[in-house]
């Protein structure tokens, strides 16, 4: 059986699940409620100074629905603890005491200040936790106070923290980042500058989960008024997944360990992260829509999946999808694909007929001798794979590579791969050519 | 030797208590809630040129309406509905939706669960009729009459269609009340709490229809006079004539006409009051064969058979509506056609049937009889145009055309006669299906209106000479 086991920052925990800090991980009683159903560890619900902050006493979460209200989007405007600092810290002592072999690790936020960090992670550390977590990340409330995304938002106060920590603690400091930034290699290669030891992300994504029409508010709302919140659970995945890897392929921060969260709701999700090089990864959403049972099935699922791909530990195929994230122009633009349609599986809705006829490139039957029946007019047909997401029914339309000659350009497919980089249309590439030694012959199945 | 003492018919009322009645006569296919709504709306997969769609005799656009219902919007929704189908509340009630359009539905290819269209399609008319408003608006007033005969689903389709396009309407009915089949012939538990006759005054709310009842073609009003008095007439008149067994004591005391006994049912009050036999035959395998056995089991029937002369799979009745009878214990024997019916003291006793067998693709009797018992037998072998009504006012010799005892029409449904449109189950074609007639309704009334609004022969060229006439002189120029 697969050894789910992982060491990360030199913590052990059992498993590489972790409750993301926020509600879930804010007292002892909800912590060993999960310990028990077999979260691998905890990243403790944000630390501030004392007097705790408080929260607003209207509704906190708002939500974004899919089919039969499942839950893929939750936002929320909750701040960090609200409860007394010794409070939280004496709890994690006794905690982290109960379950050695958990990973315990304290979210922190306080000024950008050195004073108030010096101060704070002596006192964590006596609790015999694991690691602390900089939450640089949440978009609502504290960034208002200079805090959270607000610091996230500035590569240098980043980097600035970052050094405070490692000069004043013993601890591993993992930086946790905001998604709400043009490009994640910035903050990220802050945080390792200052001499972080990890980064985890994504924080939430800002958001207002929609306008309630009857009284032209956002939601939730609080006596008329509503704030922007932030944003997780299923929806902020695909994000979390580009900014993970973008870290994970960037020159300056490659190798850094990556705590993943984002949208993680089954093992699969979590596979995914590892794939791209996290170590561990931290769920709240899932836990939070359906209890913390869910890591059962988390734990199971990425067993049997590493038991049937031959993968002993999370380390054999931890990363292995980071070298195939690559940047446009290297894509081979030779790879030449053609939707396929099942025609034993079509059921004959016709969504792909309609979103190709109305919306691309009209390379998809809707009648065949009078008959209602869709098949791919390969004259037409750019492998774009809008019919493939469209089609409600799984595997029913595929996309084929093909070999010889494209019927769309009528040119031959090279077998060579060739990209943009020294494609002709590409006005990089021509100059590149004019002081060629040699006129140069491009492979190009483009048009 | 005594023979069994001939027992005495045992036909009586209130065999079930007032609950269990209640029950009986519930809504068949319950509505649905709000969230059943949306997660039944979810489903669809809004398709392409939808079979749905297509399936559908007045053409509703059901992938439109279910995603007005998925985003929230059921007035909308019934709006779509209601523009291709002003009954269309109780088509989602009483149509075959296994063989229209969830028969269609991909999703019955995919997964042989298609989306559930006629309860969506109630949960969206239903929206609309609990507003208490109608959704359309009339037309500017054209001045023109039209006369419509028939209350049924075809008549109130066209009347509604007339009055929407700014034409008066006279609706005429023989019953005393409008509705047709809608109020006097679909079972009860299919439109339950009086929705027939709730549909009849939404759909009369838009104005403009005035309804006589109580006046039969033929007897009150006639079809020359019609003719003469408004600017087109259009028969809906239905199936007023019963097909008969052909067998002696017929006319016996306890056989009945379902056609007449299922009306009887609709028009009481008190179902407890309604007598039924304790053991009931029903001759025939269409759907009024069905709603009559269902209906004498629901009012506490114990033994309720419905003999039907060739094999199950040949029943009008859909798969869907056997299986409904057999679940509410009607036993349906195939196979078996009436040779006798057996009275005592004339009063129905049972009846004797032969047993038939298909050879060389002929029904024939195979000479083995076999009795039934019965206190009351039904009698559901089809209906069949009257046509006193037009005949006797002699307007066959006016040149309405009939085929194999039906009104003969073309596609836009107009009769042989200039003026006069009919549709419904009284034409050729007819489905003896409220959708059908309501399109049939609809699709004349569009007629009748392109007909009546039709610019006369060298009005287009009067206004052509009237606008270069202007022209000139505003611009001096001379032809």
């Amino acid at each position: 059986m697969a050894d789910l086991s992982t060491t990360f920052l030199g913590i052990r925990s059992p498993n590489p699940f972790w409750l993301a800090s926020a509600p879930p991980t804010d007292k002892e009683y909800n912590v060993q409620r999960a310990f028990e159903q077999g979260w691998g560890g905890v990243v403790w619900k944000t630390l501030g100074e004392d007097p705790p902050v408080v929260n607003v006493n209207g509704p906190r979460y708002g939500a974004f629905h899919g089919p039969d209200r499942r839950l893929l989007g939750l936002n929320n405007i909750e701040l960090i603890t609200d409860r007394a600092l010794d409070t939280n810290l004496e709890e994690i002592a006794r905690v982290k005491r109960n379950w050695p072999d958990r990973a315990m690790i304290v979210s922190l936020m306080v000024p950008c200040e050195e004073a108030p960090w010096k101060k704070i992670l002596a006192l964590v550390e006596q609790t015999g936790a694991d690691g602390v977590e900089l939450n640089f990340g949440c978009p609502h409330g504290m960034s208002e106070r200079g805090m959270g995304s607000a610091v996230g938002q500035v590569p240098e106060y980043i980097e600035m923290v970052a050094r405070w920590c490692k000069q004043h603690s013993r601890l591993p400091v993992i930086v946790k980042l905001t998604p709400n930034i043009t490009d994640v290699r910035y903050p990220a290669r802050a945080a390792k500058r200052g001499g972080a030891d990890a980064v985890s992300l994504i924080n939430t994504v800002s958001s207002i989960m929609s306008i309630d029409l009857d009284n032209f508010a956002p939601t939730p709302t609080i006596d008329g008024k509503g704030s922007h919140g932030g944003m997780c659970g299923p929806a902020v995945k695909p994000i979390a997944l580009n900014m993970v890897a973008e870290i994970a392929r960037d020159a300056e921060t490659a190798g850094i360990p990556i705590s993943g969260i984002g949208g993680i709701t089954t093992w699969r999700d979590a596979a995914e992260f590892i794939s791209l090089g996290c170590g561990t990864v931290q769920v709240c959403t899932a836990a939070m829509t359906y209890g913390f049972k869910v890591v059962k099935e988390m734990a199971s699922g990425l067993s049997e999946w590493m038991d049937e791909k031959g993968y002993r530990t999370i380390e054999d195929f931890r990363g292995r999808a980071a070298p195939n994230v690559t940047d446009w122009q290297y894509l081979n633009l030779n790879y030449v694909t053609k939707a396929r349609i099942d025609q034993d599986l079509c059921i004959k809705c016709g969504r792909c007929h309609i979103a190709c006829e109305d919306t691309s490139h009209q390379a998809i039957t809707s009648m065949l001798d009078g008959r209602r029946h869709f098949e791919v007019i390969d004259e037409e047909c750019v492998g774009c794979n809008l019919c493939v997401n469209v089609c409600p029914v799984e595997n029913c339309i595929t996309m084929e590579q093909i070999a010889g000659c494209d019927p769309r350009t009528k040119k031959p497919i090279p077998d060579a791969y060739a990209n943009w980089t020294s494609h002709p249309n590409n006005p990089m590439a021509r100059e590149k050519q004019q002081f060629a030694a040699e006129p140069v012959l491009l492979p190009d199945a483009a048009e | 030797m005594n023979e069994l003492a001939p027992q005495r018919p045992d036909i009586a009322g209130a065999r079930l208590d007032p609950q269990a009645l209640a029950r009986n006569f519930s809504d068949v296919h319950p509505p649905l809630e709000a969230h059943e709504a949306l997660v039944e709306a979810d489903r669809c997969y809004f398709c392409y040129d939808a079979p749905c769609m297509e399936a559908c005799p007045t053409s509703i656009d059901v992938p439109l309406f279910i995603r007005e219902i998925q985003a929230g919007n059921p007035i909308g929704a019934g709006k779509t509905i209601l523009s291709a189908n002003i009954l269309g509340g109780m088509c989602a009630r009483v149509c075959p939706t296994e063989t229209l359009c969830e028969e269609a539905c991909v999703r019955e290819a995919a997964e042989g669960k298609p989306v559930k269209i006629g309860l969506l399609q109630r949960y969206a008319t239903d929206a609309v009729m609990d507003t208490g408003r109608h959704p359309f608006t009339r037309a500017a007033p054209t001045g023109k009459r039209v006369a419509v005969v028939g209350a049924g689903p075809a008549g109130l389709s066209c009347a509604h269609r007339l009055a929407m396009l700014g034409h008066d309407v006279v609706l005429f009915d023989a019953r005393q009340k409008p509705g047709g089949l809608n109020e006097f012939g679909i079972a009860a538990y299919k439109a339950t709490e009086r929705f027939a006759q709730k549909e009849v005054d939404f759909i009369l709310s838009i104005g403009g229809v005035s309804v006589e009842t109580g006046k039969a073609l033929g007897r009150d009003i006639h079809l020359a006079d019609l003719r003469r008095d408004y600017d087109a007439v259009f028969l809906g008149l239905g199936l007023a004539g019963v097909n008969a067994l052909g067998l002696d004591d017929e006319t016996a005391g306890g056989s009945h006409d379902a056609v007449a006994w299922i009306a009887e049912l609709r028009q009481t009050t008190d179902l407890a009051g309604l007598p039924v036999g304790r053991r009931v035959v029903v001759i025939g395998g269409g759907m009024t064969a069905i709603d009559a056995a269902i209906q004498a089991k629901a009012l506490g029937a114990q033994e309720v058979t419905v003999a039907y002369r060739r094999g199950q799979d040949a029943m009008n009745a859909s798969r869907y509506e056997q299986e409904l009878a057999q679940t509410r214990g009607v036993h349906i024997r195939c196979n078996l056609t009436p040779k006798r019916i057996l009275a005592a003291n004339g009063h129905v006793s049972g009846i004797e049937l032969e047993r038939t067998a298909t050879v060389d693709g002929r029904l024939v009797g195979t000479g083995e009889t076999v009795i039934v018992e019965a206190d009351q037998v039904f009698k559901a072998i089809g209906q069949a145009f009257d046509p006193a009504g037009i005949a006797s006012d002699g307007s066959e010799a006016q040149g309405l055309a009939t085929e194999n005892g039906r009104i003969k029409v073309d596609a836009e449904r107009r009769t042989s006669l200039p003026d006069v449109w009919a549709g419904g189950d009284c034409v050729v074609g007819g489905e003896d299906l409220t959708v059908v007639a309501t399109e049939h309704g609809k699709v004349a009334a569009m007629s009748i209106h392109a007909a009546l609004t039709a610019e006369p022969r060298g009005a287009v060229e009067a206004i052509k000479n009237k606008v270069l006439g202007a022209v000139e002189a505003l611009t001096g120029a001379t032809r």
